[in-house]
């Protein structure tokens, strides 16, 4: 071994070093668990640590988030946990990794349904998962159960069937309509697959521009991500080859799907913790979800983004997201079943 | 003297078990946390999983392994066999695409050949059509695309391989093939190909495990692998026994698989005359033939490494137009390289010290050991990562036992919050590219030299020391280079196990992946590509050694 690698190696030691030391907890911290992307929680974060002059520290995490925390037991430095949707937020309390709040602020600001009844999870923005059509197509409003429908044979385009936003949507469908009857619906919309069932939603928008399908089964806020050039050029042009119907079930309403967080279980700063949520939930951050992601605010009174309020009023189906969050294993069950992957 | 030998020989067992230790814990980790689980699970993956999810998998391993043997042995004959212009390029050219991930090379494709990207469109244009759905290209999100894909950055292992090889065959066999009235092509046919089975079959494992193992790719373009349906099970289901049932039982076909290939071959002889090798001559081609090597050169590193860097250029520089680039973007390249620089010492001292116990230990179980110790790289990542995570905070837990009381003061998540997990975790994923390095070059060493410096008195120490470690340099810096690019690429068990507030370039590539914005997406994917080809051009320039010191790959795996 050379002295100049001896040295490098020492110098890389040291960096490590350096970047555990500031992760360690102190009084003015709290550490925040996520699988929600950075980029998409990084403005509430900033906006956050500017009024109470609390530092986050976070770290995303896609799966395995559950059992990272378990792992690291009561020496967890997690405060806060967050999830991209709400079976993410049931596991996390189904595996005894959170604890319950009392909070005035959050029981205010978050509706009773949108909530564990105990305080165990909060959700703090909510989506839509709505119907992307080819902009020309005639159209005008669609229920999921239509989805099934010969018409759509070799015309649907949607990502992974194992994917938590289809699950939750399939989940939501066997809540309405049975086991049996979501298979054969399934199996409907699988015939109606343009490609493959993979990628993200914005390939839902740039595959109809392509041809390769005339309608997309898509997030709500990705219209807005698209449109308002914050992806940049080619992202406004798959926007607008696209228009957006806000699909329901038959004698039922949207299904719609939550962004959330949970106090861990072991947090070492609940109070900062607690803040934290009271802080997501207020009029200023629930206006960033909706500025910035496009998002609906879960607050009552706060207004969405114009690009999301042109797509029409959104009502909310009514079951509740818990027991929709109850079939997902099920859901996914079915999509192995029919071989909606394939 | 017999005593000694074995007492010097002893310690180095004992680090050896240690080490392959280490590598099983993690694995067994993942056998405890099968034993729960739902019985349901296997009724429900052999009516509805299984059947698909290994047809596919069975597909897309023959397809990547005819695909990358075909593009691998026949370049390394090409440039081995052959001299033309450019050719002294090409020679390292080939392994470019070693430094592009799987994911980002199927990412960069779907954009490219996207009926709204710019090949599609130029076509278009060129026919005088207008409309995407009157004109499309198949799409490339399918199982002859993931195939295609993944072959065209993956053929690199069987290249560097094969070519070893070649260079190392004695031109007297070829000779003689000659005399005897062979052609070249059937010189290359029936006697380079069959006597370069060894370095192929080394070549190709490593292929259809990273093939195997990929889930960037296969997920993103749509192709159901096992290993994605493990992913399902796990994430979806939230049924981590059964995820782990799953890859352990995975784990048992490959290491199944890999034993029969080694009885196989013990069968064979390979008596090359490997030690004075009188290297082959390249023939030198004219014009049209010289042409058509260099073209047929060009085409699988432009597939693996050109187009697809060129496309992240392109696109990096538009959004420097547009946004600029974040500062850091700089603090994620350093975490990877330091992380990844980190586990390559890690790496090749575990894997130098295991091979160096087999080599003293001589025959009897020591061998075994080296077998378990290459375990690691057989496991999917996250599979890998998950059992990781219950080994490393149970050495937390039991260290703020012991020590905790004499400190005063606890240890907290010294490992996870220090990137020492991530570090381990490279280090047991990829010991097998170490050990396998650390044996090829170890066997290269005559032991006569051993059998003189033992005589003169050196113990095993310094034997390692002062023969076998500077004889096998070329080996076993072919062998840090790989396991440094791999842990570039690493993603899955750095997104689980790196510390709070820690990104590296793969962890940052992939949260953009994931939502979708690919806004800096471009910068990071060019930073990996970038910062992996120094070490590919290292490669290229160390694996085409003085025939004496090329490394022997019949050892590796």
């Amino acid at each position: 071994m050379t002295h100049s690698s001896i040295r490098l190696r020492r110098a890389a030691l040291c960096c490590l070093m350096g970047l555990a030391a500031t992760t360690v907890a102190s009084g003015q911290e709290l550490n925040l668990y996520t699988t929600r992307e950075p980029g998409l929680i990084q403005p509430l974060i900033d906006a956050f640590t500017k009024t109470t002059g609390v530092k986050v520290n976070s770290i995303f995490v896609r799966d395995g988030l559950a059992e990272r925390v378990a792992a690291e037991g009561t020496r967890s430095p997690a405060d806060v946990l967050m999830t991209v949707d709400i079976s993410g937020l049931i596991d996390l309390v189904d595996k005894g990794l959170t604890q319950p709040v009392q909070s005035a602020g959050l029981e205010r600001a978050v509706p009773a349904n949108l909530r564990g009844s105990k305080g165990e999870w909060f959700a703090l923005s909510l989506r839509a998962r709505v119907v992307y059509a080819h902009k020309d197509l005639n159209l005008t409003s669609i229920t999921y159960e239509q989805l099934a429908e010969p018409r759509w044979k070799g015309k649907i385009c949607t990502r992974a069937g194992q994917h938590a936003y289809n699950t939750a949507l399939i989940a939501a469908y066997i809540a309405h309509h049975g086991e049996a009857q979501t298979e054969a619906w399934l199996q409907g919309v699988k015939t109606g697959l343009g490609r493959a069932a993979t990628g993200g939603d914005r390939d839902g928008a740039r595959d109809i521009m392509g041809g390769i399908c005339d309608v997309a089964v898509a997030n709500s806020y990705y219209v807005g991500l698209m449109r308002s050039g914050a992806g940049g050029p080619d992202q406004q042009k798959w926007g607008s080859a696209i228009k957006v119907i806000l699909p329901t079930f038959a004698g039922g309403g949207t299904h719609v799907n939550v962004s959330g967080a949970s106090i861990a279980r072991n947090s070492p700063n609940r109070a900062a913790a607690v803040r934290f949520l009271e802080y997501l939930v207020s009029d200023e951050a629930q206006k960033i979800y909706a500025e910035a992601n496009f998002e609906y605010p879960v607050k009552a009174g706060v207004a969405v983004h114009p690009l999301i309020a042109a797509l029409g009023t959104l009502k909310v189906d009514a079951l509740s997201l818990a027991d929709v969050a109850r079939h997902r294993a099920t859901a996914s069950k079915l999509v192995d079943k029919v071989g909606f992957d394939r | 003297m017999e005593r000694r030998r074995a007492s010097g020989a002893r310690s180095w067992l004992t680090a050896a078990a240690i080490i392959a230790a280490g590598v099983l814990a993690p694995i067994a980790a993942l056998g405890v946390a099968a034993t729960g689980g739902s019985a349901d699970l296997w009724t429900h993956l052999i009516a509805y999983v299984l059947p698909v999810a290994v047809r596919d998998t069975l597909v897309l391993l023959a397809g990547v392994g005819v695909l990358t043997v075909s593009i691998g042995t026949a370049m390394a004959w090409l440039v081995t066999a052959y001299d033309f212009p450019g050719r002294r390029i090409v020679d390292w050219a080939l392994l470019l695409p070693l430094a592009v991930p799987t994911y980002i090379v199927a990412y960069a494709y779907l954009d490219i050949l996207h009926p709204v990207g710019p090949v599609q469109t130029a076509l278009r244009a060129l026919l005088g059509i207008d409309s995407p759905r009157d004109f499309r290209l198949p799409d490339i999100r399918s199982m002859s695309g993931c195939i295609v894909l993944l072959s065209v950055v993956l053929y690199p292992y069987v290249y560097l391989t094969t070519r070893a090889m070649f260079l190392m065959q004695s031109a007297n066999l070829i000779d003689v093939a000659r005399t005897l009235g062979t052609g070249r092509g059937g010189v290359f046919m029936r006697v380079a190909l069959p006597l370069a089975r060894p370095a192929i079959v080394v070549g190709l494992s490593l292929v259809l495990l990273e093939a195997l193992n990929d889930i960037g790719a296969s997920e993103f373009l749509g192709v159901r692998t096992l290993t994605v349906s493990i992913y399902a099970t796990w994430v979806t289901r939230s049924d981590l026994p059964g995820a782990a049932q799953m890859a352990l039982a995975m784990l048992a076909v490959v290491l199944a698989l890999l034993l029969m290939e080694q009885r196989a071959r013990r069968q064979r002889r390979y008596a090359n005359d490997a030690q004075h090798p009188r290297p082959l001559r390249p023939h030198r081609l004219r014009v049209h033939r010289a042409a058509a090597a260099l073209a047929a050169s060009v085409i699988p590193i432009a597939g693996g490494f050109l187009i697809p860097a060129a496309y992240l250029v392109d696109e990096t520089l538009a959004r420097i137009r547009f946004a600029g680039v974040s500062a850091a973007v700089w603090t994620e390249t350093l975490n990877t390289v330091v992380l990844s620089l980190l586990a390559t010492v890690f790496t090749l001292a575990a894997g130098v010290t295991v091979a160096y116990a087999v080599r003293v230990g001589q025959g009897g179980w020591p061998p075994a050991l080296a077998r378990l110790a290459a375990l690691g790289y057989a496991v999917p990542g996250t599979v890998l990562a998950i059992g990781v995570l219950p080994v490393v905070t149970s050495i937390e837990r039991i260290t703020d036992a012991v020590l905790g009381p004499l400190w005063g003061v606890s240890g907290g998540l010294f490992l996870l919050g220090s990137g020492a997990a991530v570090v381990y975790a490279y280090t047991v994923r990829f010991l097998a590219l170490a050990s396998g390095g650390a044996e090829s070059g170890f066997s290269r060493v005559s032991p006569a030299l051993d059998d003189a410096a033992r005589m003169l008195g050196a113990g095993t120490a310094e034997r390692l020391r002062r023969i076998h470690l500077p004889l096998a340099r070329p080996a076993l810096a072919t062998a840090a280079l790989l396991v440094f690019v791999d842990c570039m690429k690493e993603l899955p068990a750095t997104l689980l196990l790196r510390p709070l507030g820690v990104e590296t370039l793969a962890t940052h590539l992939y949260g953009e992946a994931v939502r979708g914005t690919y806004e800096e997406a471009a910068i990071v994917a060019l930073l990996i590509v970038v910062a992996g080809l120094a070490p590919v051009i290292a490669l290229a320039r160390l694996s085409r050694p003085r025939a004496q010191a090329a490394p022997d790959v019949q050892a590796w795996l």
